[in-house]
């Protein structure tokens, strides 16, 4: 079969926009051939380039005294004392996963774990942010079922613990759900391997699984588009994964890595063996010499192109010290792996590709590395933006039963109890676990150290639709108290950010004020972002997109990791103590949404200075073991978080919130920021209330633990079984 | 008394193996892997741990590749010696397919992967019951997509652990373990290697463990 002739006709379906087709023409000089033409539409693709995204990316803050490693390698790395590091990033497999959701979410966490180790890190822990449509809908119903059990199968099989996450459901997802998986790793601080192909002459060599016709395009057509009514004919782009031998890869990466002969390391993920070579050349500015003909091939007659596209799974690209390839060798055969020469490091900074004994690319690798175009697309203000955060409470019918608006918002898809996910995910292997998922952040040890890390991903999409601005700073706040509940100090962020087309003024309207608010909120905590993803074209003709969603993966971090505090009650007869101020605030928020369908009013306002008193308030006290619990207060408020504490402890709890002048459902329901739930036995009550007033936060003794009744003045006494009940029923129910 | 020296099997797809190895030093082993491809096993082993994971991927049933590794014919005559012997979850899952335990592992009764926290009673561990008592209850977790057991027909097995409150995966009687006739070789679906710590939930797992190296212990000097 030979290569059709390239024409602009054939360049535009490979996605590329007359402008950059002319580009294409300036850099070679020429009219590109087929294979050139595969490489110029993955590397120019918004997927691989970033190029609506990154004069935004650009302006969030990415120093700090912890970060070791910014953005531009494989995943961001921090110090975390001792001599260790942690390697952490959270990327996007949402295409994917809409159109196969078992294979897509699989391949998704795949990812990810190689982003880490192959960066020399072992793999600690796993986080998954997941959204979907509506549960009534037995399509969604279908996609839950198939992403849980591909994050799963793939986790589980891989050894690597999934602690937690978040699952959220809106009908804005209907059409295209999104799977963020997250992964954190551990190495020795002198021994991280970068992307990087140095030192012409050396081998460039190829390991892990064969090259198959799996994935092909899976960046450029597939996750740099919108959906159409062909969607499903897109199946064929998902990549297929095998997490045994990714575990195999793992140990024999790490082996190799260990031998000293190992230059540098690079996954092929997005846009495989073109997008690696690329990179790593680009960021050494060196050249390749590719022989196609020597990559492992799973089929047979596989053409230049697809060879050069192919998105297989399981596969890497090293650079090693050349006299030593038979050290690599060695540890790839131990662990029964394809290892193969494919080329060498050149000085020319040219990319040359042979297939058959022809040259059928020879690009310039900075043009299309590096210098990939980067537009400033227009951007616009929603009209309605002013008119939907317009709420009068004074329109609000009062409460009449806020015992039946609890057990309702308990019962509620997107406040029930996720234990039907976790518990299909390992969260053990490596015995690091100390807290599990279904609290706030999740706890691991640092192996062999007395320290822990606090692990978290949030994002309110509500908030965000209403005001991407406000809802971004929200979801760094939010993620930044999650991490401090358990006692953790907030470190450092990873961010995916999940938007529509970037074409439409509106989506990059909403993109460009959620980074602007994401950058201020971390400027104003002083958290570096090190890395993550761009997810674009998250929209469907005819159904609209979905709400911004600028997921935060949030670590802190724990010296001593045995004061990590639960977020469930531990005992009867303790004090309960609420910190922070509650404001007569229900825009956005889930009792609105739940108790009346009613999605709008401003998100509450933020304040960072008193988010920062309050994390520090919670450091110091974990720090001194004042605390047997503590529990962020924010979907659902101060009654949500009062009725979680109780239901996953079993103790139930009277308590009187301070109701100054709000009305009721306010009182309970609003979701002022900068609050937590703590419980203390009473001998040291008096200790943490003189510790919050030292920081400056509010703290007032509200209740104490006990009985088998959840009683919240005003006006909320329910049964514990009987909220139990109903809030562990709903995602069994409905997903079986 | 010296140290139990033991070796914990590592095949391709094993995921627990360090953890195993970690908990049997913490519970006072000296531990050393013992690799697959290995057809001899280290002189003056008292015993051999077996650790969860995906052996081979577990494609095909689970542990069913596994017990055709160069390795499992040395194990094989290890136990039939009347060395101790204890596979946990897939380790589980092998010595049956391998013959060393009588009956079979098989999906769980939801067809879903479940990782929960169980309670055990300890019924009759074999030759694991220093610090086993009959009637011991043990807080352990599961984690697995195939623990189901399943007897041989013609073999009552001798039952060393029973799930309390109703087993987690549709086990059949609710059998969380079994020893064989010998005593010398027992194997369950939780486990204990991550039950050794308070701080990570339970630290329960550590007095099976501590039994397994008694029995290594009394198993060498009887030789």
């Amino acid at each position: 079969m030979s290569d059709p002739e390239v024409t602009d006709q054939l360049a535009r379906e490979h996605g590329l926009s007359d402008h950059e087709i002319a580009l294409i023409g300036e850099v070679l000089g020429r009219r590109p051939s087929f294979a050139e033409l595969g490489i110029f539409s993955v590397m120019w693709s918004e997927h691989c380039s970033y190029k609506s995204s990154r004069r935004y990316l650009q302006k969030l803050p990415t120093k700090g005294a912890c970060v070791v490693q910014g953005p531009g390698e494989n995943a961001g790395v921090i110090d975390v004392g001792d001599g260790n590091v942690a390697v952490f990033k959270i990327e996007s497999h949402n295409h994917p996963s809409y159109v196969e959701p078992h294979g897509g979410a699989a391949t998704g966490v795949g990812g990810i774990l190689r982003d880490i180790f192959t960066m020399g890190a072992r793999p600690l822990a796993s986080l998954d942010s997941l959204r979907f449509g509506p549960l009534d809908d037995p399509h969604q119903r279908y996609l839950v079922r198939g992403v849980v059990a591909g994050i799963g199968d793939y986790g589980n099989a891989f050894g690597c613990a999934t602690v937690g996450g978040e699952v959220t459901f809106h009908p804005r997802y209907r059409k295209n759900v999104l799977v963020n998986a997250m992964n954190l790793g551990i190495a020795r601080a002198d021994q991280i391997f970068l992307a990087k192909a140095a030192g012409p002459g050396n081998p460039v060599i190829y390991v892990g699984s064969k090259t198959g016709r799996d994935g092909i395009h899976g960046a450029s057509l597939l996750a740099s588009a919108e959906f159409d009514a062909d969607t499903d004919a897109k199946r064929p782009t998902v990549q297929l994964g095998d997490p045994f031998t990714e575990k195999l890869l793992l140990e024999a990466c790490l082996e190799a890595m260990a031998t000293g002969a190992v230059v540098g390391i690079q996954d092929m993920g997005a846009a495989g063996l073109t997008c690696s070579s690329f990179e790593m050349a680009s960021r050494s500015g060196t050249g390749i010499e590719m022989d196609l003909d020597a990559v492992p091939q799973r089929e047979s007659n596989m053409s230049a192109y697809e060879l050069l596209l192919s998105e297989s799974q399981e596969r890497m690209l090293l650079v090693a010290e050349k006299g030593r390839e038979q050290e690599i060798f060695a540890v790839f055969r131990k662990w029964d792996l394809d290892a193969a020469i494919v080329g060498r490091v050149t000085s020319d900074g040219h990319m040359r590709v042979r297939w058959h004994g022809q040259v059928v690319a020879d690009v310039p690798v900075d043009p299309i590395a590096a210098n990939a175009p980067v537009y400033d697309r227009p951007t616009a203000r929603p009209a309605d933006f002013e008119e939907r955060q317009k709420l009068d409470l004074a329109q609000l019918a009062p409460e009449s039963d806020p015992s039946a608006a609890l057990l309702q918002l308990l019962a509620s898809p997107n406040l029930c109890s996720r234990e039907w996910v976790y518990r299909q995910y390992d969260q053990l292997v490596g015995s690091s676990t100390v807290l599990r998922p279904g609290g706030d952040a999740a706890v691991v040890r640092i192996p062999e150290t007395e320290r822990g890390l606090a692990l978290t991903t949030d994002c309110n999409p509500r908030y965000c639709a209403l005001d991407p601005y406000l809802g971004a700073q929200h979801a760094v706040a939010e993620a930044a108290r999650n991490v401090a509940v358990t006692g953790a100090r907030p470190l450092a962020v990873t961010n995916c950010l999940n938007f529509g087309s970037p074409e439409r003024p509106e989506a990059m309207w909403e993109f460009a004020e959620a980074t602007r608010g994401m950058g201020d909120a971390c400027r104003a905590l002083g958290l570096p972002i090190t890395g993550g993803n761009v997810s674009f074209y998250n929209e469907t003709a005819g159904e609209g997109a979905i709400p911004p969603t600028p997921t935060i993966g949030l670590v802190g971090i724990l010296d001593d990791v045995t004061c990590a505090v639960p977020a469930a009650f531990r005992g009867a007869g303790d004090d309960v103590i609420l910190l922070g101020e509650t404001r007569s605030e229900l825009g956005a928020s889930e009792y609105l949404a739940v108790r009346h369908g009613i999605e709008r009013g401003a998100p509450p306002a933020l304040d960072l200075a008193a988010e920062q008193r309050l994390q520090k308030l919670l450091a110091a006290a974990a720090a001194r073991r004042l605390m047997r619990s503590a529990h962020d207060c924010s979907d659902g408020g101060a009654a949500l978080a009062l009725a979680e504490c109780a239901i996953r402890s079993g103790f139930g709890l009277d308590v009187a919130l301070p109701a100054t002048g709000l009305r009721p459902e306010v009182a309970l329901f609003a979701e002022s920021c900068a609050r937590a739930l703590v419980s203390c036995s009473p001998s040291n009550s008096a200790a943490f209330l003189a510790l919050a007033r030292e920081h400056g936060v509010p703290a007032a003794r509200i209740g104490q633990t006990g009985g088998v009744r959840i009683r919240i003045a005003p006006g909320v006494d329910v049964s514990l079984p009987e909220a139990h009940d109903l809030w562990a029923r709903t995602l069994p129910e409905a997903l079986g | 008394m010296s140290a139990a020296r033991v070796g914990v099997l590592v095949f391709p797809g094993s995921l627990d193996d360090r953890d195993m190895l970690r908990g049997l030093e913490l519970c006072g082993a000296e531990a050393q892997f013992l690799w697959h491809k290995d057809a001899r096993l280290p002189e003056s082993l008292d015993g051999i741990g077996v650790p969860g994971g995906f052996s081979y991927g577990d494609y095909l049933r689970c542990g069913a590749m596994a017990r055709f590794s160069p390795v499992m014919r040395a194990v094989l005559e290890f136990a039939q010696s009347g060395k101790p012997v204890l596979g946990v979850c897939n380790g589980f899952q092998i010595l049956c397919e391998a013959g060393l335990l009588p009956g079979v592992l098989v999906r769980n009764r939801d067809l879903k992967y479940v990782c929960q926290d169980v309670r055990v009673a300890v019924e009759d561990p074999g030759k694991f019951r220093a610090e086993l008592p009959a009637g011991r209850g043990l807080v352990m977790p599961v984690k697995h997509g195939e623990g189901a057991y399943v007897p041989d027909p013609d073999h009552k097995p001798r039952v060393a652990f029973r799930y309390v409150g109703g087993s987690p995966n549709g086990s059949t009687d609710d059998i969380a373990g079994v020893a064989n006739a010998a005593g010398n070789v027992v194997g369950l679906m939780p486990h204990p290697e991550h039950a050794t710590d308070p701080l990570l939930g339970s630290s329960d797992g550590g007095a099976l463990l501590r039994s397994f190296l008694a029995a290594c212990v009394a198993a060498r000097t009887r030789r």
